[in-house]
Parts: C-alpha cells; sequence; structure tokens
C-alpha cells in the first residue's frame, strides 16, 4: 500500500522537542567565532531630516567596537524598488537612512559591541538630531501629495494598477440594487515567533557566507548581493531552522546586507538578532488596503456587476507590498460567475513601516472585499447569504476557466464546497437558534458567516518555463538516500512530505531519508517556500527525480543481473529490481549506488498556477452590551487537491484559519496621526491566544488537479483567505438585525460596541 | 559579577555571572542549552518557558541569580537521551508543532500546567497556555496534545523527568556542521544525545 495519503508523523519533531530547532541565533559554528554584535539605532520619529549624528559617546562605551552611520555606507548602491518597470524607480533609499528618515525604525546607524548586553546600553548613546518634516499617515494624506516623501519623485504614487478614469461609468445601469461600502482591510504585523536575524562571515577567498533565517536561500543570496553591490557568486546563503515566516522573510531586508558589510568591514564575523520591537516595527508588515467595493444585481439574487477600487498602503519604502494589488486585482471576482467586474488601484507611499507579503498577499484582501460585498447585496435584498452565493457561483469544471481579469482556474467545484460546509456546520439549525435569540432579544446574540473562495497558488516561474522547482535525490549505499530541494521549509514538514514522495518510489523508509535546503553552495538554484508553492512543484520534482532514478538504476540492475531493462521490475516493497517470472534474481536499489553514485537531478515545470477553493462558514456570539465577540466554531471546507499527508495539510489549514479569525478578531498594527507605531510590543500588539479561538472543525473534499502528477494544490494560505472574512461577516450577522450593515476588522468590541451605538440612534 | 549555584536537568553548577544576566540567558550562552527561545521584550510570548522547582516560568523574566538554590528543567532535560518525554510524544503525535520555535516553551508550559491540574478540560488547557504563543498551529494540535498527554496518564501528573536525566548537554551543545548547513542536522552531542533516532536519520 503506498504510503502517499497517509498521515505519516513528522521526522523532524524529535529535534525540536527536545534540543529544540537551530534557528540562525543558535547556529554555533568556527567561521562565526569570535563574532561582533551588531545593534542598529533607529529613528524614533516618522519623517525628518538629519541635521546630525554623533557616535562618539557611543564609541566610549564598554565594549563597543565600532560605530557607523550613512555616511560610512556611502560606498554602497542606493536601493530602488523591484520590478523598476511597474513601480516608481525614483523612491529610493539607502542600507542606512543618511539625510531623511520615513518611519519610525527606519535605521539611521549601528552600533557594534563584542557583547550583546553591551550593544543594548551602548545604542542608546548615539546623538541624533532631527529636524522634524510632516507625517504621512493615512493614505488620502499620501494620495494627495500635499507633502511628498521623496522630493526626487515628486509624488507619494509608487504604481498605478489600471486607469480610474477608465471604469465603465453603466457598469450598474441595469441593476435594482446597487450596494456601495468603503471597507478597510487593516495593517497586521506577520510576527513570526523567530524575528530576523544573521550571522555574517568573510572568507580569505572573498567570499560571504551568510546565515539568515528565509524562504528561499537563492533569492536572499540574489537580494544580499543585490544590496552589496557584488555578485551572487560572492555569497553563500545558509538557512538554519526558520522559526516561521508567513511571507515576511523572503528575499534580503537592508539590516542583513548591513551586518555583512560591518563584517567585511571590521574583518570579523558579525551577528545580528531583532528585538520584538525591532521586530514590530522594521519587518514588513503586511494587507493595508482600503478597498472601495460596489455590488449591483436584481432581487431575485443575481450579481450583474461588481467593483473594487483599492488604495494600497506601501509604507516608507515600496517593497513587495506596492505590488499586491496586482494580485489583488487578479482575484477580483473570486468563484463567482459576475457578468461585469472591473478593478483598479493604486499604492502610495506613507511615513509608516514598509508593506510586504503577509500569508495569502493580496488574495486575501480580493476574498475579503467581494465576501463582505456578497453579505451587502444579500441584506439589500433580504436574502440568506448562502443562497446568494449559490445563486452567483460559477458552475462545476474541469477544463480551466479563464477569467476576465486574466486568472485561468483549473478546476473548481464551488457549489459542492459550500453545500459540503453548509452541511458539516448543520447551517439550518444555527439559522434557526439564530432567529429564536433574535426573537427573544437575547443580549449575546449569534452570527453566522460565510466565505466562499478561490485562490491562486504555485505561480511564477522559476529556471524553466512555466512555474518550476527543482530536486536532486540520491540513493546510497547503505540504503539511505538523500533529498536536495530548491524548496524551504520553516515548519511545513518537508522534510517528512518529501521524504514520503521518494519513499513511495524507491521502497526506502522515510526515517533513512535526509532532506537537505537552504545552501546555495550545495543547491545553487530554487524558488524557495511561499504562494502555497512547495508541494505542487517541490514535491513533484521529488517525485519526478526519484521516478527518474529508478530508471537510472534499472540499466545498472539490467547490467548486474545480465537481463534485459525491459524484463526487469522494481519492487518497492523490497527496493529491488527483479527479473520479471525469476523472483531470486534480484539485485537492492542500494548496491547498485556502490560503484558509482547513483543521483539523478530533475526539474518539474508546471503548466500554470493552480486555484485552491472551498467555503468557511464562521459562527460567532456578540454580547450587544460589550460588544465583545467570540468564535464558537469555525467550519472549513479547503479543497486543494490531493492530500499527500492530512496530517501536514490539517496543521496548515489550522494555522491559516487562526491567523484569518485573528485579522478579523483582534490584530491590527496602529499608528497615530504622527506616525508613531502603537502597538510595539506583544503587551500592545493583540497577538491571538489559544482563549481567543475554538477547535476548528475541518470537512474534507478533494478536486485532483491535472497539472501535477501528485494532483495537489497549496494549502498554505487557504486558510487565512478563507477565514478572514467569514469571521468578520459573523460579527456583523450577529448584529445585522439591529441596523449594522458594516464593521471594519478588527471586530473589536469598542467597534462593535460603537456600530451598535450608531444604529441604535439611526433607528431611533 | 556574581556566583549562582542551581541544578539544571539534574546536574549542580556554580557559574560566575553578571547580576542583570537573565536566566534564559545564562542557560543559552552559559550551558549551552538552547532549546528555550527568546521571542519578545515583554514576557508575552512564552518560548523561554522552563521548570524552576517544577513550576513553570519566563526564564526572560527570572534573573540566572534568582534560580540559586533551585532546580532548572529545560525541555533538553524533559527525558532521558534518546527518548521522549510524554508531553513531547504527544506534541508529535498530535502534530502541536511546526515551525517549533514557540515548541520548548510550550511543552514546558504544558507540563507545568498539567503537574497543576492534571485532568483539564479544553477550556483550561486554552487558559492555561494563554502566556504561550504559537504562530503556526493555530493551538488546535496544541490543545489536542496537551488532552492526549493528561488522557494517557490518567488523570496522574505527568512529571518532569528525573534529576537523574541527564539532559544538561554542556557547553556548546547544537553545534557542528549540521547546525551550519540547514539541512536540520542539529548535530553534535547535544542534539544527539538528546534525540538518537533522529541523528541517525539525519546523520
Amino acid at each position: 500500500m503506498s504510503i502517499l495519503g497517509t498521515r505519516v508523523l513528522r521526522t523532524e519533531d524529535p529535534r525540536f522537542l527536545t534540543t529544540g530547532g537551530v534557528y540562525t541565533e543558535d547556529v554555533v559554528d568556527e567561521r562565526l567565532a569570535g563574532a561582533c554584535h551588531v545593534f542598529f539605532v533607529r529613528s524614533p520619529v516618522a519623517h525628518a531630516r538629519i541635521s546630525r549624528i554623533d557616535v562618539s559617546a557611543a564609541l566610549a562605551a564598554p565594549g563597543v567596537i565600532a560605530a557607523f552611520t550613512g555616511a560610512d555606507l556611502a560606498d554602497l548602491p542606493d536601493i530602488g524598488p523591484m520590478m523598476p518597470g511597474l513601480l516608481n524607480e525614483r523612491m529610493r533609499r539607502h542600507l542606512l537612512a543618511a539625510d531623511v528618515v520615513r518611519y519610525v525604525g527606519d535605521a539611521v546607524a549601528v552600533v557594534v559591541t563584542a557583547e550583546p548586553y553591551q550593544g543594548e546600553d551602548a545604542m542608546d548613546l548615539v546623538d541624533v538630531d532631527y529636524e522634524p518634516l510632516p507625517a504621512v499617515v493615512s493614505l488620502a494624506a499620501a494620495a494627495s501629495d500635499e507633502v511628498v516623501l521623496f522630493e526626487e519623485a515628486g509624488t507619494n504614487i509608487v504604481a498605478n494598477f489600471g486607469d480610474p478614469a477608465a471604469l465603465d461609468e453603466h457598469l450598474f445601469d441595469d441593476c435594482d440594487v446597487v450596494v456601495r461600502e468603503e471597507i478597510v482591510n487593516q495593517r497586521v504585523a506577520p510576527a513570526p515567533m523567530e524575528t530576523r536575524a544573521a550571522a555574517a562571515a568573510w572568507g580569505e577567498d572573498g567570499r560571504l557566507t551568510a546565515w539568515i533565517p528565509n524562504q528561499g536561500a537563492q533569492g536572499t543570496r540574489s537580494g544580499l548581493a543585490g544590496l552589496l553591490g557584488i555578485e551572487p557568486a560572492q555569497v553563500r546563503v545558509i538557512t538554519p531552522d526558520v522559526g516561521g515566516a508567513f511571507g515576511a522573510k523572503f528575499g534580503a531586508d537592508p539590516e542583513h546586507a548591513v551586518v555583512a558589510w560591518v563584517a567585511k568591514k571590521l574583518g570579523r564575523p558579525a551577528r545580528w538578532t531583532e528585538t520584538r520591537y525591532e521586530n514590530l516595527i522594521g519587518m514588513t508588515h503586511g494587507r493595508a488596503q482600503e478597498q472601495t467595493v460596489t455590488i449591483g444585481g436584481s432581487r431575485d439574487g443575481k450579481v450583474q456587476a461588481y467593483r473594487l477600487e483599492i488604495l494600497q498602503d506601501s509604507g516608507a519604502y515600496p517593497r513587495i507590498g506596492a505590488v499586491l494589488p496586482f494580485l489583488t486585482i487578479l482575484m477580483t471576482p473570486g468563484p463567482y460567475a459576475f457578468p461585469r467586474a472591473e478593478a483598479v488601484a493604486k499604492s502610495v507611499v506613507t511615513t509608516t513601516t514598509p508593506l510586504g507579503a503577509y500569508r495569502g498577499a493580496g488574495r486575501p484582501e480580493a476574498t475579503a472585499a467581494v465576501e463582505r460585498a456578497m453579505d451587502l447585496f444579500a441584506a439589500e435584498i433580504g436574502m440568506d447569504p448562502a443562497e446568494v452565493r449559490r445563486r452567483n457561483l460559477l458552475p462545476p469544471f474541469t477544463e480551466p476557466h479563464q477569467t476576465a481579469f486574466g486568472a485561468l482556474y483549473d478546476s473548481g467545484d464551488y457549489v459542492v464546497a459550500l453545500d459540503k460546509a453548509l452541511a458539516a456546520a448543520d447551517y439550518a439549525t444555527l439559522r434557526a437558534d439564530q432567529a429564536a435569540r433574535r426573537e427573544r432579544g437575547d443580549v449575546v446574540q449569534l452570527g453566522i458567516g460565510l466565505a466562499c473562495y478561490v485562490e491562486i497558488t504555485g505561480a511564477g516561474d522559476g529556471e524553466a518555463a512555466g512555474p518550476s522547482e527543482n530536486a536532486t535525490v540520491e540513493v546510497h549505499p547503505d540504503g539511505t538516500a538523500t533529498i536536495l530541494t530548491g524548496t524551504s521549509p520553516h515548519g511545513q514538514g518537508h522534510a517528512t512530505a518529501w521524504a514520503m514522495l521518494a519513499s513511495d518510489e524507491l521502497g526506502i523508509p522515510v526515517d533513512k531519508i535526509t532532506l537537505k535546503w537552504g545552501d546555495t553552495d550545495l543547491i545553487p538554484e530554487g524558488g524557495g517556500t511561499g504562494g502555497s508553492r512547495s508541494l505542487q512543484q517541490g514535491g513533484a520534482a521529488v517525485q519526478q527525480a526519484a521516478q527518474e532514478l529508478i530508471e537510472l538504476a534499472r540499466e545498472r540492475a539490467a547490467a548486474s543481473l545480465e537481463a534485459s531493462p525491459a524484463d526487469l521490475v522494481f519492487d518497492v516493497g523490497r527496493s529491488a529490481f527483479a527479473v520479471a517470472g525469476d523472483p531470486d534474481a534480484t539485485v537492492p536499489l542500494a548496491q547498485l549506488a556502490e560503484d558509482e553514485p547513483l543521483l539523478v537531478r530533475a526539474v518539474f515545470s508546471a503548466p500554470g498556477a493552480t486555484f485552491p477553493f472551498g467555503t468557511h462558514v464562521a459562527v460567532a456570539e456578540v454580547d450587544t452590551e460589550t460588544g465583545k465577540a467570540t468564535l464558537t466554531r469555525m467550519i472549513t471546507v479547503d479543497d486543494a487537491g490531493v492530500v499527500l499527508n492530512p496530517l501536514l495539510a490539517e496543521g496548515q489549514r489550522h494555522g491559516g484559519i487562526a491567523q484569518g479569525a485573528a485579522q478579523a478578531l483582534v490584530e491590527e498594527f496602529l499608528y497615530d496621526d504622527d506616525g508613531n507605531p502603537l502597538t510595539t510590543s506583544f503587551a500592545d500588539y493583540p497577538f491571538l491566544s489559544a482563549t481567543e479561538v475554538p477547535s476548528f472543525e475541518l470537512a474534507d473534499m478533494a478536486t485532483p488537479t491535472t497539472y501535477n502528477p501528485i494532483g495537489a494544490k497549496g494549502i498554505g494560505e487557504a486558510g487565512s483567505i478563507g477565514a478572514t472574512p467569514a469571521v468578520q461577516n459573523a460579527v456583523i450577522d450577529a448584529v445585522a438585525h439591529l441596523g449594522v450593515r458594516h464593521i471594519d476588522m478588527p471586530t473589536s468590541p469598542m467597534r462593535v460596541w460603537r456600530a451598535l451605538q450608531a444604529a441604535r440612534s439611526e433607528n431611533g | 559579577m556574581m556566583r549562582v549555584d542551581l541544578t539544571v536537568n539534574g546536574e549542580a553548577r556554580s557559574d560566575d555571572v553578571e547580576p542583570r544576566l537573565l536566566l534564559v540567558h545564562y542557560l543559552r550562552e552559559v550551558c549551552g542549552l538552547r532549546a528555550a527561545n527568546v521571542g519578545c521584550d515583554t514576557t508575552s510570548c512564552g518560548a523561554c518557558t522552563v521548570l524552576l522547582d517544577g513550576t513553570s516560568v519566563k526564564s526572560c523574566t527570572v534573573l540566572a541569580l534568582q534560580a540559586t538554590g533551585q532546580q532548572v528543567t529545560t525541555a533538553e532535560g524533559l527525558a532521558p537521551p534518546g527518548e521522549l518525554h510524554p508531553m513531547q510524544r504527544a506534541f508529535r503525535q498530535e502534530h502541536g508543532l511546526q515551525c517549533g520555535f514557540c515548541t520548548p516553551g510550550m511543552v514546558m508550559a504544558a507540563v507545568g500546567l498539567l503537574s497543576e491540574n492534571p485532568d483539564p478540560t479544553e477550556a483550561e488547557v486554552r487558559e492555561g497556555l494563554e502566556g504561550n504563543l504559537c504562530r503556526c498551529t493555530g493551538y488546535h494540535n496544541i490543545v489536542r496534545a496537551v488532552l492526549a498527554a493528561a488522557a494517557e496518564a490518567g488523570g496522574a501528573e505527568v512529571p518532569a523527568a528525573s534529576a537523574a536525566a541527564g539532559g544538561a548537554a554542556g557547553d556548546g551543545a547544537a553545534a557542528g556542521d549540521g547546525a551550519a548547513a540547514g539541512d536540520g542536522a542539529a548535530a553534535g552531542d547535544g542534539a544527539a544525545a538528546a534525540s538518537g533516532d533522529q541523528a541517525r536519520v539525519r546523520a
């Protein structure tokens, strides 16, 4: 029986549970012997001109080896935005801000010490004079260009996606009902448990070795080389264990390059581990869109037209976040068959922490917008939101479906996903309970929230045409095997999953297969892990390499057994070749590696991205006196095609659901009007705890994709895509009968209470 | 410098430390026990949780000197080398960990929780672990793991390993090429000692 599809326990767990993972801060390596410690001095003001920096007091402090400012790094290239053709190229920065700081947290200097505690003491001694400039916090203020962050650019607009002037003024002409709402998809902090870090050492050969927690060593190598103005071949990136990433550890950050620069400058290895305070203001944030949705249709529940207008906060320097509206627009209509839909977006810079990718990266924003719009439309026409969705979902399809926004949905059966979720939730009973509470006028009301979604996973080109990834499989004479992968696990369980795929082909037990990743000298190519791409491309590459290895071994086995290759069968159960009809004539696979290495490198290339889908049902109780919302149930159908290991797939769903619920219920990164961040510790930033979510109820559905032999789509982000609007919709649904139409996330007690007060005064 | 005398995972130790040295940094840098992690600045996340005389504490908020005369147990010392404590086993069985960063602290908090309440309800587990944050699992499987460990113990206390567990890996554990290579091979004495099977798979 195949091991695929079974609940194989993780081989990586015993290590994590006992001695713990070896994260960047934990790395002990002779190349890092005597490493100094780098501390970043960061701007305490949102926008200012630096008139003077004096590091002399810091230099005199105990243990201080050196201190550097932006002027010292003048030999390094300035940094323009990625995708220069798309984003405003005149919005440039330096590794350390030398003239102007543009957000609280902008690094202006580093202090380098022998011991970590000395750095904590000395960094406060760097004296910086700031001439304040006006903060630009609201997106409206940014878009007005009254104060521009980059004089050279002359505007705060990073990019336009579509032309607002080209919107169809007749889009809603034939609609009986048109609803419009302004929605904030708030800024959140990715906040992986392991903060950012780096360790850097330069060899006598002039090459840099950098240990950095990341989501793909190869991309981090390129990014780091670019920031340092050197060739990627001069850089070796090593990925230690990574304590969570959620999209925010792709590539390289300026701090990583500064640590490498310090190591070179001082001729001594250097290390840096940021504090949680630094992490919350320094690591890229996620989401941060202001959306205007307009939806129109007929009173029988058919939507005729939908429009999505987006203002994206890019933060102080354009990074991936500035580009995310592209993905949001791509997924505008979600799983629905809207006859007409259109979307435009604009990205602007503000004096806040830069925006980057966060679990879902642009797609959760699309789903949140359309799922809120569907509920607004349903409320307006007085129809059950499940029924409105059913009437507008695309019918099932097995041939790819092309959307008007350029997405090619590979396979889908959205109505079945909705029905399964409703059945698992016992939707009718929930509605009856809700009706009874409303009838009684209970203080605690019940809300049921839905979200139907389709998302895109595994997009983007690799080393081959189309989405692709490489893997190398090697069988050793002792009966073990090694896999090299271009993907980069940080909690997903690749060591187990990839071993399962190889084991299934090679007949070598999972616990005899070692996975290696994250060393660019060992594995020069790779796309890393993100966008829910790993299994469908990286896993498929492992399977392909293992299959090709069997064919390579077959030739050797034929020679060994003096038989024709065509007459050999590979017995997976015994991990050996046998001559058909002669069970005694066998040769073990491992033996074929004795004389020369037995390995194959394969590149798997997919025809395109895949589109997982599903339906989430959230049940929330809302105390109408205090505004406190409690998530009581979470039922989800997440169809990501064939499941390789249910244990791992469920884990991905759980984590995503919780992060989605967290955004809907509690999380928000806040600034005051002067650009001061207000949520800079875990005491202030409302990171979800175990008490705020229930256990989750997962229903199974698996519609295979034909885009890879495994039949798998991505599962890493689905949870956060579906859960966010489902939970938000549930909270609003609980108080909808009291006249509340919309509540922005997070649906905090204060927001819910205010919405109730506003509705009461409006109705009263 | 001041002298701290204490027992770490069954091993008596005496070290000169800065008075302000935090227990978590003492464990990580002086003892070479790096399972406990630092995940925040505000005693909020619990990644550094260890047992102090059997009670779970956040070791980022304890000075090393305050542990004088006490027994410190870390994830490394929870079970004899090469074995898993029932709580560690339950976390693996129920997939209660993903990236692993919160895990050693979460496991220690869970052990501490069951020592106070050997037969908790789901709500009590969630309340009891409220001070330990996890970004990966959504807590679902962590809660299941703790309930499974409690059920396995049948309401009896799930004890930490005896002082003889010998999990203290000594200075410089978790060293070696494996750690550097990012292939997941936490080589070196500490990892090999505490996780025999794993070390073989990884070698």
